[in-house]
């Protein structure tokens, strides 16, 4: 059986700000999808509302994976579902050691019946996998030993988030500009990682407003996100299209959209 | 009585303090503090005058003394609480010697696999003297005194009429006067002059006998040169009566010496933990005291160190964790008394399920202390809304050249940080242990490996039911 996560009508708000307002989308396992928009126009909005984050709170709608009801779901047993999502801004855990986080969040995911306070996987069987896995990256293995995220480069920070993907390997995830305040060499080495352990393996939903990550991992579905809708959905050629030309069309197409992305991006600049 | 071999005990099982053995004491004295029990103790120890003289003294400083007027709510009755209490009849010499009921209590604190592995200085004092505890040949060769501050005072009369309640007189305190009208145990430490030891010496204990006061008394002489790292860590069963610990360290750092004393106490939740600690640091001579504090109803201890020569350094690390019904007053005092001379307090609390802990600081520079530098930094994480935390910084400074620096936070977990770790598969008991260990790592990653395997399991412990 494929795994299907499924997003129907979704709406989110933030206080009584609504940003989401009803969007449709079903990823099936070895999929890669898209989602492309404006800045402001409700992307990581939806990442964070699939991974259940409490601040963000779905009015409307529903997210299944495989007709089990996700809402229903706290953050942590939805990662042990498999879902994941790699943060745009990931937190720092200060005082928290990288192999001692990954050691608990990989045996929970692995094992998602797991008692609180049962044994962890092995160390020796854990430091070997993550020791691998770091070398792929070709990451230095003094970063197992950093605190999560504590002072590391916007680089390392994104590193971190596609090794987290590397060793919890969920059934679907959802990338959020994994590929941004990377220089060129990191860009096309996190593309190749991506590629390497998520492409067709798992149901990706990529965010990104730059094209070497999705030539690494060639769209099935383009999807635009404006004023919190998706507004067209297209295959690998829309992508193309939004690089080159930016989004004068999609704007002028759809000016109800338009208009209600201008409002939250007023509403955004009020608050400041 | 089972002679099977004890399954071996993990370090971490110290933790698991609500065991108990029956003691079958020898020798207890009668319940309160008078002239009578006073002298009684002393006889029992065939102690030299000088020594009852003393205890006779500090008595009567002890009932003229009023309670301290801060710090926590303290409701003891004197008069209900058993003064000292002797074990068995004769100091254990080998661990053959030792009787077995108090060898089943060391088994399950883990001594044996300390002992086993050569942890050389492991003095284990059970209920108020210690019973049982092994030198290693190393240190005797070297010239270094390490035993029970009973036995000192017997074989070392020069060095303790030298030092003791020298550094803590007993007109100090209520508490220091009590400690030395009926103190038992304790350690005594001699390190002559160059001499390193380069593991730390140890020692163990536990109150275990209901409404009995524990007044151990510790001396540590570090002579020029020497370096020494003193470890105690001590767990205390579960008891329903008040309890009493009441102990004195007295420290004295000769120059260029070093001396870092690490305490990890985690009490049972109806101990009174009031403690004195304080150095005295000579020229160019540092003094740490690193001290975590879990457990009890009330712990007041603020380690001090004196910084009595040019070029001393004293710097206090202090870890405080109160839960539910437990009030922490925890902190610290450095004195600079000369010029140049370093201070640094890092203190770090946590209040969980309605406990209070208080951070208590006094940072005096005394006239003539001229270039001293000091810095305070103290950091408070509280758990949930009904929890609480204090801020009492005192600074007094009667010179002009000084640097002081304080600084002082006082955060919650960030919903943000617990987001990150539970769409990761964490649960929310584990994010938030996991986010407590990461605040106290700075200073945990100071402790010796097994006490801070150790500390992180009492944080688990304390942690759970804590969230849900
Ligand atoms: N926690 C929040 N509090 C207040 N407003 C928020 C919050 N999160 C998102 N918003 C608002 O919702 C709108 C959509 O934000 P979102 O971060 O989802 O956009 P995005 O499409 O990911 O943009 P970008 O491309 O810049 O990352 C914005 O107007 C933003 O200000
Ligand atoms: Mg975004």
């Amino acid at each position: 059986m494929t795994h299907v996560l499924k997003i129907e009508d979704l709406h989110v708000a933030v206080g009584d700000k609504e940003i989401l307002r009803g969007v449709n989308l079903t990823i099936n396992h070895g999929e890669t999808h898209a989602l492309m928009g404006p800045n402001g126009s409700g992307k990581s909005t939806l990442g964070l509302a699939i991974m259940g984050h409490p601040g963000y709170e779905v009015t409307g709608g529903a997210i299944t994976l495989d007709g089990r009801d996700v809402l229903a779901m706290e953050p942590d047993e939805r990662a042990r579902a498999g879902i994941f999502m790699a943060f745009q801004r990931p937190m720092a855990i200060p005082g928290v050691k990288m192999a001692d986080f990954l050691r608990h969040a990989t045996t929970n995911v692995r094992r998602p019946e797991r008692k609180e306070g049962e044994e962890l996987i092995p160390m020796r069987e854990f430091r070997k996998e993550l020791k691998e896995k770091m070398e792929h990256l070709r990451m230095d293995s003094e970063f197992a030993r950093r605190y999560v995220n504590d002072g590391f480069s916007g680089g390392e920070m994104k590193r971190a988030e596609i090794l987290q993907l590397a060793m919890l390997q969920p059934k679907f995830a959802v990338l959020d500009e994994t590929d941004s305040g990377l220089d060129a060499d990191a860009v096309r080495l996190a593309s190749e990682s991506i590629a390497d352990i998520g492409h067709q393996k798992m149901g990706l939903l990529i965010i990104t407003h730059h094209d070497k990550l999705l030539e690494h991992n060639p769209p099935d579905f383009t999807h635009v996100m404006l004023g919190g809708r998706l507004v067209e959905t297209g295959g690998k050629e829309l992508a193309d299209e939004l690089h080159r030309h930016g989004y004068d069309r999609i704007r002028k197409a759809y000016p109800e959209a338009e208009a209600a992305n201008q409002e939250m991006l007023a509403e955004e600049s009020a608050a400041v | 009585m089972s002679t099977d071999a004890p399954a071996k005990p993990e370090i971490g099982e110290i933790n698991k303090y609500n065991f108990r053995t029956e003691t079958k004491g020898i020798f207890k004295a009668k319940k309160g503090v008078n002239r009578e029990v006073v002298n009684q103790i002393s006889d029992i120890k065939g102690e030299p005058d000088w020594m009852r003289e003393f205890r006779l003294r500090s008595l009567e400083i002890f009932e003229s003394k009023p309670m301290p007027k801060w710090g926590g709510a303290i409701d003891i009755n004197f008069q209900d609480i058993y003064y000292y209490l002797k074990p068995t009849a004769s100091q254990g010499k080998t661990w053959d010697d030792v009787p077995q009921e108090i060898k089943d209590t060391f088994d399950k604190l883990g001594i044996p696999e300390a002992e086993k592995k050569f942890l050389a200085g492991v003095k284990a004092q059970f209920e108020s003297e210690v019973v049982y505890g092994s030198l290693e040949e190393e240190l005797a060769k070297k010239g270094v005194i390490f035993t029970d501050t009973d036995t000192a005072v017997r074989e070392h009369p020069e060095l303790l009429r030298e030092y003791f309640g020298t550094v803590i007189p007993p007109e100090d305190n209520k508490f220091a006067a009590l400690n030395s009208a009926v103190w038992s145990g304790g350690s005594f430490i001699y390190v002559p002059k160059g001499v390193t030891i380069d593991f730390p010496l140890q020692a163990y204990f536990r109150i275990n006998a209901e409404s009995m006061g524990q007044f151990e008394r510790t001396l540590i002489l570090v002579d020029e040169g020497a370096n020494v790292h003193y470890v105690e860590g001590c767990t205390a069963p579960m008891y329903t009566t008040e309890s009493l610990h009441s102990a004195v360290v007295e420290v004295v750092v000769k120059r260029n010496a070093r001396c870092r004393y690490t305490t990890i106490q985690n009490w049972a939740n109806n101990i009174y933990n009031l403690v004195t600690k304080r150095a005295y640091a000579y020229g160019d001579a540092t003094m740490e005291w690193v001290d975590g504090n879990l457990g009890s109803k009330l712990t007041m201890k603020y380690p001090a160190v004196h910084m009595m020569e040019p070029g001393a350094r004293g710097e206090i690390l202090s870890i405080a964790f109160a839960s539910a019904g437990q009030h922490q007053d925890a902190g610290a005092k450095l004195v600079h008394e000369a010029p140049n001379t370093t201070g640094q307090i890092i203190s770090k609390s946590i209040s969980n399920k309605g406990g209070r802990s208080s951070y208590r600081g006094l940072v005096s520079v005394m006239p003539g202390a001229t270039n001293a530098k000091n810095n305070v930094v103290c950091d408070a994480l509280i758990l949930d809304s009904e929890s609480r935390s204090d801020t009492y910084p005192y600074i007094e400074i009667s010179e002009q050249d000084v640097q002081i620096g304080h600084e002082a936070s006082v955060s919650r977990i960030g919903e943000e940080q617990m987001f990150y770790l539970l769409s990761r598969g964490l649960t929310e008991q584990e994010a938030s242990t996991m986010i407590v260990n990461g605040f106290i790592e700075p200073l945990v990653k100071e402790l010796p490996m097994e006490y801070a395997i150790e500390m992180n399991r009492l944080i688990q412990l304390q942690m759970e039911g804590s969230v849900g």
